[in-house]
Order: C-alpha cells, then structure tokens, then sequence
C-alpha cells in the first residue's frame, strides 16, 4: 500500500484558492477516510497539511487528525498491542483487515509524532491545537486502549502518550508559560495529575543528569510552571475528577490513592529542587513554599536541607527561606541551631528596602515573641534594628520603631536600652559593635538607643512622632505592628495629603523674588538657570 | 363654720399657754415633711414644720393688721397712740413702762413753783420759753427775709434787742440814763426806730444784689458774642470765674457742652523711619516666634493646654468627653492684620519712606504711584485708578490736618527717582500692552494671552489681570484668581519641560506666583497638592510595574522648590511640605541612577531635600544615602569596601562608575562653575574630557552637600554612625590626589569635619516626669437657679426666665394671702354678726323681761286696786 502513497499526494495546488480549498480538502479527505477503508491513502494526504507552511492550514489539519483519529480509535480501526514494524508487517501473514489497522496505528504514531512536534510551532494557536488534539488522543486512548492486556486487573492509562506530551511542555529552549496554563485545566483531572507529576520527576532527573550541574533557567522555569500549577488536593474524598475511568478495581489504583499522589508530588518537587537553581527561580520557589508545597508533602522534613542551604545564601533569599523554615519549627519540631544568630546575621541595611520586608518583619515579630529568650539576644536585635534605621524610608520606620519598642515591652530587662538611670550625665562611646556577628558579644546591653533619639528629628512628623515614645515610660500593651508591616511610602504620601488642616494653610513669610533663593540658598549655589 | 372656729380658738388658746419647748417636743403638732433623698450639703428649711404654731401666728398677725384695718374702715378719725415707744415692738414692756415713768418724774421735775398750779409745764416756741417771749409784745417781725426766716441769730438779736432779757436790763438801764439827759425815747419810738433801721438795711441790700445780678447778665451777654470766637479754645477758668451762681442748670449745661465740643487735637505722631524699620523688625519676630512653634509641633501645643476643671469622678485616664475647640491665633490672620495695618500706616505717610522695608504692600503702594503717574498722562482704567487716587485724596486730607501742629513733611528724592524709572519703563510698555485683561477661564486662554511675550511683559500681563480682577471689585473675581494660581503653575510647569526650559521667564513669576498664593492659600495648596499627587501617583504605578521608577523631570523639580518657596518647610507637620518631602525621599530611594543626567537630578532632590530641613535640622536618611551612593558611583576600585550601600544603589553593576574620573588630564584641567539645571533634560558632550569635567562638577556639589549636611547634623546624638560610610569611603576609597586643589579641599574639609573625635554620649534616660499635682476637689461652680432647669442660652434669656419664675411664684403666695384674708375676714365678720345678734337678743330679752315685769306690776297694781 505504501507504494501507491506518492500517486495520491497532490497538494501542490496554486496558492491563490489554497486557503478555502485546503480545508475544503482536508475535510473530504477526512469523511472519505472514515467512511471507506478504500481511501485510506488520503490519510498521508492529511499528515502533510500538518506540516505545511501556512497556520491556518496546519490547524485545519490538526482538528483534521482529531477527527479522523478519535473516530478510528472509537471503531477500534487501530491495532492493539505489540506494533510490528513496517517492513514486518509486509513480509508477515496478516489478514487485511489487520494490516489495514497496523497501517492505521502507524499514521496514528507519526500523527502524534507531527503534533508533539508541532507544540514547538511559532504560532500559539496552533501549539494550543496539537496540545488539546493531543489530549483528547491521551482521553480515547484511556477509553479504548491500544496496549493489549495480558491480565483482568492492568489499570489502563496512555502513560508514554501523556510523558511525551509533559515532556514537550518542558522544552529545554522556550519559555511554555502560556501552554503550560492551557495545560493547566488538565491537571485538575487526578489521573493526569498524578501521572504528569511522576513524568515531571522523570523529566527532570533525566535532562538534570544531561546537564550536569549547570543550571538550564529556561528548562527549570518550565517545571517550575508546571510543578507550581499542580494543584493538590487537601483531603482523599476529593479524588473524584478522573479522565479514564477504570473497568475494575478503581480504588486499588495508584492514581486514586492520596497517598500516591503526595508521594508523586514529593518525588517532583524534591527532584526539582535537588539540582542548583538560578536565584530568581531560588526566590520564586521560596515565596511559594510555605504554603503551596509543603503543606501537600508526605515527609515535610525533607525540605530541611533545601531550606538551610537556602537560609545561608544570604540577602533576600534566606529571608524567604525564613518562612518555610518557620514552618518547619513551629509544626515539625525542627531544631535549628544557632537560628537566632543567622537571624541576626540577616539584618542589614537592605532589609528595609527589598519587597519582602513585611513577611520578614511578620516572622521576626513571631520569632522574638518568645518570652524564653536570653535579654542580651534581644538586646541585641533592638540596638541593631535602630542602628539599621538610620538608613530606612519612613514607611519602615513607621513599623520598625513599634517593633523595638515591643520587644522592650516584651523584656523589661531591656528597659536599659532607653532608660539607664545608674549613671546619668556620664557620656560614653557607643560600646555597641556593629561588625560582630554574634549576638553575645555585641554588647548591645551595655548600649543606649541614641539612634532613636536622633530619630526623633526625623523629617516626616509621624516618624518624629513615634520616635518620642521612648522619652517616656512605654505603655503596658503592645502597638500593634500588622497593619504597619504593609505600610507603602505612597499610602503614606496619600495620608499626608488627606489630612485635613482645621486651621489656615501656613504660608512663608519671606517673600520669594526669584526661584532660586530662600532657605539657605543651596539649590542656587550649585545649579544655574540654564 | 362656727366650729372649727371654736376648736382653732381653743388650740390657740392652749398653744398660748405653752411654751415652744412643749409645743415642739409634742408629736401631735410636728409635721414632717419627708424628703426623697438627701442631698449632702444642702440644707433644708422646711423638713421640720409646726402648723398649728404656724397657723396661730398668722391669725395673730392678721389680728393686729388686717382687723385693725377693718376696725377702723369708713373711720376719718385715727387714734394714734404717742405713748413712749407705744409702737416699738422690739422694746420690752418693762422697759417701756420704765422709760415712760422716768420721762414722767423728769418732767415734773423742772417745776419752779410747787405750789403754781398753773404752770405746770413751761411751753416754749423755737427753744424759748414761752412765758419769757409772751413779756415783749411785739414778735418777730413777719416779713423778714425769707433767708432768715425765723432764725434770732445771736447778732441779730445783739444788734436789735441787745439779747433777750439784757435788752429788758438795758433798758431799764437807758431809761435811767436818758432820763438823766434828755427826754426819754418813749418805747413805742425805739421800736420804730428799729424798725427803719431795719428796713434801711434789707433795701440796701437788695440794691446790692440787683447790681450783681445786672453785671453778670452783662457779662453773659458779653460772653455770647465772643463765644463763636472761643469755640475751640475756651479759658475754662475764666468762664466758671464769670459765670457763678445764677442759672446753674444753664452753665452746667454750657460746661458740659464745651467739654464734649470738638477740639483740634494733635494727630498721631509722624513715623521716623526707625520706628517702621522697628515695627517690621517686631513683625518678623513675631512671625518667626509663630514659625518656630508650628517646628516644634504638636508636642508645644499638649504642654500649653491650659488646665480644665477635673471632676471628683475623673479616672485621670486622660478620657475627656468634651475637647477644647479654642482656635488658636491663625498665623495668616495675625499676618494680615498686621498687613493691614501696615497698610494704613503708609496711607497717612505716603511719600515719605517707600523704599523701607521690602513687603509687597510696598509694591502695591509704588504701582499706585504708577497708576497715579499714568492716568495722569492719559485716560486710564476707571476701577483701577479711582480705587488709587481715593487713597492718595484721602492721605492728602490726613497730611493737611497734620501741618496744622506737626512738623512738616519731606519727601525723599529717592522715591521719586524710582517714580520717573517706572514712568519710563511704563511708558515702553504701554506702546504695546493693553491695560485691562479678562480674566483667564481656562489654561489655554492664559497661554493665548501671554504667548508671544517677553518674559518682563508676561509678568506684567499677569499682575495686570491679578489688578483688574482683584476679589474687593467684583463677586466673581475671588474665584477667577484662585483658578490662576492653578493655570499660572500648570504655565510654569510647561516651560519647565520644553527644551531648552525657560527657567528665565520662570523665575520672573515667582514673585507673581508668591503674591497669588498669599492671597489664596488654600486654593495654592490645594494645586500644588494635586501637582504632588499626580506626580507621584504616577510613579508609583512605575514603581508597581517596573519596581523602580525614573527620576521626577525638571518640572517637578521645579514645582518643589516652588514649594518651598511659597510654604514654610521648618513646620512640624504642613498639607503640602509633607508631602513634597515624602516624594522627594521616595524618588531618592526608589529610582536607580544610571544617567550623568539622573545624577543631576539626583543632586537637585538632595539640594531641595537639604533646604527643606535647613531650618529645622530635621534628619532625612535618604539624603545621606543617596550621597553615599553618588560617592559610591566615583570610586574605582570596589573590592573590600567596608560600608554598604542602600538601594537604589548597589555595590557592583554595570552603571556602579558612572563617576569614575577617566582622564587625568580631565582632572587637572577641571575649575569649578555651577551646573545648569537643563542639564536634567539631556547632556551632550564635545568630548571625553569635558564630560570629566561634568563629573567632577558633579562630585564637587555633593561632596559640598555632603558638607553641609555634615554641618546640620552635627548635633544628632547618632552623627558618627550616621555619616561612618560616608568616612569610610572618604578615607579609604575616593582618589582625590589627581584631582584639582578645590577638590582636595572640598575632600579634606568634609574629612575633618565628619572625623572629629567620636562624641560621647550620656545613657538615654525618660524624661523627668513632672510631680502630678494632688488632686485638687476644686468645686464646680454652677449658677444656681431659683427654678428647676436651667432653660434659654443667653444670659438675658435666663434673666427673664428667672424673673418669670419669681413673678409666678409671688402671684400664687400673694392669691393665697388674700383667700386667707378674707376668709379672716369673713370670719371676723361673722363673729362680729353673732355678737351683735347675741347682744340684740340679750336686749330683747332685757326688754321682754322689764316690760313682764312691768306687765307684772302693773296687774299685781290692779289686782290690789281691786
């Protein structure tokens, strides 16, 4: 039959009607194809289109394949079982009926061939087409299945046709972000999450080995996407939404077993995160770590090594790593230690800048709540977050001086730091030391807060304002920081416009002559109006 | 009725009989008025009443007033009693009877004869004795002066009678004498003799007086005629000389009238230009005094809250229901006051000192002159220069009255040298420039108007439109100036970004701009809050999408530091300093350097931010990072650096030597001159060494900024931590030495004075606390009121209601007293009705009684007759 396949090919038609008269084309060849065995040949006429030049073509062809394909799997017009190749298939005793399904599981194998090719096109929709052709292929097949069984209880589930379709989604070359939440309506049904999730793994160990250490940010960002949008059920009794349902024995199946499936995600993620990361991809995984992996994790404790390699990164990485770490002390019983010290060892000036400096001020609040901790650590951690201040914005001044002052609330003992009234009118150098990592030996105690002082000549009258309260005993409750720790310089800016003067608008009283005089002059001494 | 009249006449009569003691200890006659509850305190009259004892008292009264009265109804006739203290109830009877037996013994006393019955008692007239008078026949004579009248005067009587009895002696004894001599006067021509010597006199004395009286009605009518003359100097003395007793009433009058007439008094003394150089001197104290406490902030005004009245309840936790609304002293108010009055000032002495002191009244003043000047030289804009020359008529007024008694003025040549520059400048403008302009309704009829103009004539086109709509013309034109404030700035805002800026014509507004804005600060504030908001809305949207921002662009630069121009930037807290100070922090740390031009901006921000606080020493750490930053941006080599830098800096990158000094040759060519501020918009250079010279420019101004807020900050208790990067990179990191010698002083200024000895610092300690006060229970002074709520809120209000009150009251106890008086009455009546039918019956009894018994007789007499 392969013979009189060249005969049949004629697609070079003149350019001009091609757009109409393809898809005209292509649909009778389809009809032709399933309704008489006679036409068969036109099926090679079809896998052509899909590779043709033109998009609209290509995507004619592919719902084309869909057609054709669902409609033959239905009849069950394609072979079961072991596949003899071509050449075997010719020289063996085979009836016609079955050579013409043999034929027909082959055109299926180079269909799916083209269109896992084709998830690579330049043209969304047409990357879209193969991948929800590909799907549907991936739900027939799950309903008529093409592996022959030997034995009753085989669960049936096109895994390779499912692996293959992961496996193009994590290209090694190009960002699938878009496919990938295409892919995502897929991964609500809890076969094929389980079953993408143990490809993802396998994908992953494979391409990683390949790599050899080095990171690959395109490839990673790919199974970060995917692996992000898996979906975890929180409880067995969801396991309901299945894509092939099985004939027998559907409990007994690994893809419904809750188990499983954290088991599955486990074995993704710690695959994932076993190789060396980009940081951006470090901090993304961070962000999301606490409440998005870990809680879905059989074994959370495995994240342990993860976690501290990323708490000694340093700078906005051991931030993140902070949460997840949090997680796994309070809920887990994680000793951790010299904790407190690394803590320590985060605070520096950047600290108040990054974008996540609520969630860090959030988790040391809760870190230092603790009543249990030795009065130089604490100390310590005050005299270093206001000498830090001397460098913040005021929106993080605005909830960092509640936060010193609460952990003097907290530990009278630390009432020194604003009120040593031993030895007063004794002026002293700051014993303080800034470049000591280590929280015992920084004599924090023996420190006064001067820098709050100076604070308290603050440029933005609520700082000033803040500020003062440690000229004063502080009050017996503590301030309440979690609405400061959201705090953005423009709420702040819209807060100064908003209020409302009672009185007149207070005007200078110097008159201004020109623009660049008044107030000490030091626009005009250094600019010129050119 | 009858009965209950007994019964009461009964109880008074045993409620005579006994004692208050008894009365009030018997349980029968207390009545106890029982009380709700008590009130601490407050006593009570009335808890405790005796209404019997009550009751008696009251018919006793009655008694001895209203049945006395009654008694003697339709009675011409009164007795009164002149018994010794018959009617003085507060003398003791015994008392009485005592005194009246003394007076009765001292009057028989004085009897010279016992046995004389007659004269018992010697009468008397005017203090004499009766029976002494009685021997002259002749009285006093009746038509004596009135003056006089009855009085024996001790002279009189010596001059006419020789005294009393010694006149009798005398003459008896004259008698005698002139018996010896010739013939005696017989006593009938003494007394006529008397009596023309008498009469001479009264006439005599009469003359006189009618001689006086007609001198003074000559004087009087002298006086009117030269009064007109004396009207406003009157010799006082004189006139109350001259006018003595008669027609008192009248020369009050007149007194009073002179007093209240109107005199030429001497008007306020002319101003040295001291004086008004020391009245501006106090104004600005005043003002800086005022600038000063809006500095230190609401801390001052907590402290200055005066003490308000704490009630015996008050938990002193600082809960307070009712806050004290007490507006303070507006600083605009006080500034326009003083303005005012400054203003009126200048009225009186127009002329005399315009170029004192640099306000802009004195502008006002000095275009006045102008207008003046001009509608003089042609026909000029009505409202305009009526609005002027009635001031100018007014002071001229003022000045006439003032040359009367003061010195005289002296014009000052200066002023009227300036007067002819602006007549001349006035008269090149006038050539082109219309005198009156609508007011512009929009912004691109602002642009319509000054388009095409010379920077100098944009300004006055401006001040033209500020004239001709000024708010006291016309209702609308408050509202027309407030919009051009807004178009003003929207027009500078423009200029500002076209390239190359017009910051020329820019800077000519200002003073346009700083007039508008003392006129209307709250539509200016409200402007330069939106230009504010915008801007900075705007990059916060940057900032949410890119996570940096770009610089602000010259225009906004320019709108802060017209900020700071028009609004004080030493206040604790302002609607618009605030703000711009919060932007200027957010784009010193939220937009990342990576231009020479960004840089210039930079710069710019940190000269503002810098003059923001120079006043108020207040600290602005993004300022000091930002220098860091910019320092950081010049230094080579940045291995091992020893500070950190803050975002938006960072430590290494591809921008981190944007500073960095290429050629030497650069560097030892460069000599410091200020940057332009275009230099914002985009900078070209010729050639690699004259971009150097950029750089170091760039460098010298912060390493000059860095100086300046080294000299701020110096008293900060945090100084060396604050700047210990900025020593640091100093010491160690920045090359200086191929650098130009400014430079190196710059460098080696700043190094000395950021690393002087570390300052020692005391221990922070709390605040000394102040001794709270014991609690004082100072009562609550409420006004009480004789009527229950206290009802109407002025205080006439309340006047009435009170008296309304007390009138009711007083009516219902006065219906009271006359229904008890007249069931008295009526009583009385009735008893007085019964006694008389029991006495009529009595009699008629009487009678039945004589007449049986006459019958009786009479029969027995027949009986017996037969």
């Amino acid at each position: 039959m392969a013979t009189s396949t060249s005969s049949n090919v004629n697609v070079d038609e003149p350019e001009g009607v091609a757009n109409k008269s393809s898809k005209k084309d292509i649909n009778n060849k389809v009809d032709l194809v399933i309704n008489n065995r006679k036409h068969a040949n036109y099926v090679f006429d079809i896998l052509e289109y899909l590779q043709a030049d033109k998009e609209k073509d290509v995507v004619c062809a592919v719902n084309a394949c869909n057609k054709l394909f669902c409609a033959l799997l239905k009849r069950g017009d394609l072979f079961v079982g072991q596949l003899p190749s071509e050449e075997d298939m010719l020289s063996a005793e085979h009836s016609a009926e079955q050579k013409y399904r043999m034929f027909m599981r082959h055109r299926y194998n180079s269909c799916t061939d083209l269109l896992l090719e084709l998830m690579h096109h330049e043209s969304f929709q047409v990357k879209e087409g193969a991948l929800l052709t590909l799907m549907k292929f991936v739900t027939m097949e799950g309903k008529f299945p093409l592996l022959a069984v030997d034995w009753e209880e085989h669960y049936h589930f096109p895994r390779e046709l499912l692996k293959a379709v992961v496996g193009q989604l994590l290209s090694e070359k190009e960002d699938m972000a878009l496919l990938i939440s295409r892919f995502q309506e897929f991964l609500e049904m809890e076969d094929v999450r389980y079953y993408v999730m143990s490809s993802v793994s396998d994908s992953v160990a494979r391409v990683m080995e390949k790599a050899k250490g080095v990171a690959l940010p395109v490839y990673q960002g790919n199974v970060f996407l995917l692996a992000s949008s898996v979906c975890m059920p929180s409880k067995e009794a969801e396991l309901s939404n299945f894509l092939v349902k099985q004939a027998a024995k559907q409990e007994d199946w690994k893809a419904a077993k809750f188990k499983e499936h954290r088991r599955a995600f486990e074995r993704m993620w710690l695959c994932f995160l076993k190789y060396k990361l980009p940081s951006s991809m470090y901090k993304k995984v961070l962000v999301i770590l606490h409440d998005s992996i870990l809680p879905h994790m059989s074994k959370p404790t495995l994240m342990i090594d993860f976690l501290t390699a990323a708490y000694d990164v340093g700078g906005a990485i051991s931030l993140l790593a902070l949460n997840g770490l949090f997680v796994l002390i309070h809920q887990h019983n994680l000793d951790y230690p010299d904790f407190y010290k690394k803590l320590y060892g985060l605070l520096e000036p950047s600290v108040f800048h990054v974008k996540y400096r609520a969630r860090f001020f959030h988790l040391a609040n809760i870190f230092l709540s603790s009543s249990h901790l030795p009065v130089y650590l604490v100390a310590a951690f005050a005299k270093r977050l206001s000498r830090l201040a001397l460098t913040a914005p005021p929106a993080a001044l605005l909830m960092v001086l509640p936060f010193i002052c609460n952990l003097i609330r907290r530990h009278p003992a630390c009432r020194v730091l604003i009120h040593r009234p031993s030895a007063p009118d004794e002026p002293c150098d700051d014993p303080y030391l800034m470049e000591e990592d280590d929280p015992a030996h920084c004599h924090a105690l023996e420190s006064s807060l001067w820098e709050l002082q100076t604070l308290q000549k603050h440029y933005h009258p609520d700082v000033a304002k803040a500020a003062m309260a440690i000229n004063k005993p502080l009050t017996e409750e503590e301030d309440d920081i979690s609405e400061l720790l959201e705090l953005s310089a423009y709420e702040l800016f819209e807060r100064g416009l908003k209020q409302k003067e009672k009185q007149a608008v207070p005007l200078e009283f110097e008159v201004a002559t020109q623009l660049l005089g008044g107030s000490g002059g030091v626009l005009g001494a250094h600019f010129s109006l050119e | 009725m009858g009965k209950p009249q007994k019964k009461k006449s009964l109880a008074d009569k045993v409620r005579r009989t006994k004692t208050t003691t008894e009365i009030k200890n018997n349980p029968f006659e207390v009545k106890i008025n029982r009380k709700k509850f008590e009130v601490l305190g407050r006593k009570t009259k009335h808890d405790v009443g005796l209404p019997g004892v009550s009751r008696s008292k009251a018919i006793q009264k009655r008694k001895d007033t209203l049945l006395k009265e009654y008694k003697q109804k339709d009675k011409s006739n009164k007795f009164i009693d002149r018994r010794f203290g018959e009617y003085d109830t507060k003398m003791a009877p015994e008392d009485k009877i005592l005194k009246r037996f003394a007076l009765e013994r001292q009057r028989t006393n004085g009897k010279k004869d016992i046995y004389n019955l007659n004269e018992e008692e010697e009468l008397t007239h005017y203090g004499q004795s009766l029976s002494e008078i009685e021997k002259f026949n002749d009285a006093l004579d009746s038509d004596s002066d009135s003056e006089e009248k009855g009085l024996l005067s001790a002279e009189l009587t010596a001059s006419h009678f020789g005294g009393g009895g010694g006149l009798l002696r005398k003459k008896t004894a004259g008698e005698k004498g002139s018996e010896d001599g010739q013939k005696p006067k017989s006593r009938q021509e003494l007394i006529e003799e008397l009596i023309i010597k008498s009469k001479q006199e009264k006439r005599e004395r009469q003359n006189q007086k009618e001689e006086a009286q007609e001198l003074t009605e000559k004087l009087d009518q002298d006086w009117k005629s030269i009064q007109f003359i004396l009207s406003k100097k009157p010799p006082k003395s004189e006139a109350k000389e001259d006018e003595n007793k008669p027609k008192l009433e009248e020369y009050d009058m007149m007194v009073r009238e002179l007093g209240f007439d109107m005199k030429a008094q001497p008007s306020e003394k002319m101003k040295t230009p001291e004086e008004v150089a020391r009245e501006e001197k106090e104004r600005l104290h005043k003002l800086e005094a005022d600038r000063l406490r809006r500095m230190q902030g609401d801390v001052e005004e907590s402290k200055s809250k005066k003490q308000v009245h704490w009630s015996a309840d008050d938990l002193n936790d600082g809960f307070i229901l009712d806050k004290e609304d007490k507006r303070a002293l507006s600083y605009q108010d006080g500034k326009w006051n003083i303005e005012e009055e400054l203003e009126k000032e200048k009225e009186g002495e127009e002329g005399d000192d315009d170029d004192d002191g640099d306000d802009d009244e004195e502008e006002e003043g000095e275009s006045g002159q102008e207008e003046e000047s001009q509608s003089d030289a042609e026909s000029e804009d009505e409202n305009d220069g009526s609005d002027e020359e009635e001031e100018d008529s007014h002071s001229d007024l003022d000045s006439e009255q003032d040359s009367e008694g003061e010195e005289e003025q002296t014009p000052k040549p200066s002023s009227s040298v300036s007067e002819e520059e602006q007549l001349a400048q006035q008269e090149a403008a006038k050539a082109e420039l219309p005198y009156t302009f609508t007011a512009p309704e929009s912004y691109s009829d602002l642009k319509s108007l000054i388009h095409g103009h010379t920077p100098e004539k944009q300004c006055l086109i401006v001040e033209r439109i500020q004239k001709c709509n000024h708010p006291s013309l016309a209702v609308g034109n408050k509202l027309k100036l407030q919009k051009l404030f807004g178009f003003l700035l929207e027009y500078l805002g423009e200029l500002a970004t076209r390239s190359p800026p017009e910051l020329g014509t820019i800077n000519k507004l200002i003073p346009q701009l700083y007039g508008l804005c003392q006129l209307f600060p709250d539509a200016a504030c409200k402007a330069m809050q939106t230009v504010l908001g915008d801007s900075a809305h705007e990059m916060e949207e940057a900032i949410e999408v890119k996570g940096r921002a770009s610089f602000p662009g010259l225009d906004m630069l320019i709108y802060l530091k017209i900020t700071a121009l028009l609004f004080p930037t030493s206040d604790f807290r302002h609607p618009v300093v605030t703000p711009a100070l919060m932007y200027i922090s957010q784009a010193l740390t939220k937009c990342p350097v990576t231009t020479l031009e960004e840089v210039t901006s930079g710069l710019i921000l940190c000269c503002l931010a810098l003059e923001y606080v120079t006043l108020s020493q207040r600290f602005v750490p993004e300022l000091i990072n930002f220098l860091l930053g910019i320092l950081h941006l010049a230094v080579p080599v940045k291995q091992s650096l020893g500070y950190t830098v803050v975002p938006p800096f960072r430590p290494v990158g591809k921008n981190c030597d944007l500073l960095v000094i290429r050629s030497a040759e650069g560097a030892e060519s460069w000599s410091r001159k200020t940057l332009p501020l275009s230099g914002v918009q985009g900078l070209s250079f010729l050639s690699e060494v004259e971009r150097d010279h950029y750089r170091l420019s760039l460098l010298a101004t912060c390493l000059d900024l860095v100086k300046r807020s080294v000299l701020l900050y110096k008293s900060l208790s945090s100084f060396d931590h604050i700047f210990q990067p900025i020593r640091i990179l100093l010491t160690k990191h920045l090359p200086v030495e191929s650098c130009s010698t400014h430079i190196k002083d710059l460098h080696q200024e700043v190094l000395v004075s950021v690393s002087g000895a570390p300052t020692l610092q005391p221990p922070l300690v709390f605040d000394k606390k102040k001794p709270i006060p014991l609690k004082l229970f100072t009562p609550k002074i409420v006004e009480v009121l004789d009527y229950g709520k206290k009802r109407g809120s002025s205080k006439q209000e309340r006047e009435r209601e009170r008296l309304k009150h007390k009138y009711k009251k007083e009516f219902k106890g006065a219906l009271r007293e006359i229904r008890k008086d007249t069931k008295f009455l009526a009583r009385e009546k009735l008893t007085e009705i019964m006694s008389r039918d029991l006495e009529r019956k009595r009699k008629v009894k009487e009678l039945f009684g004589s007449l049986a018994t006459q019958e009786g007789e009479w029969k027995a007499m027949k009986r017996r007759k037969k």
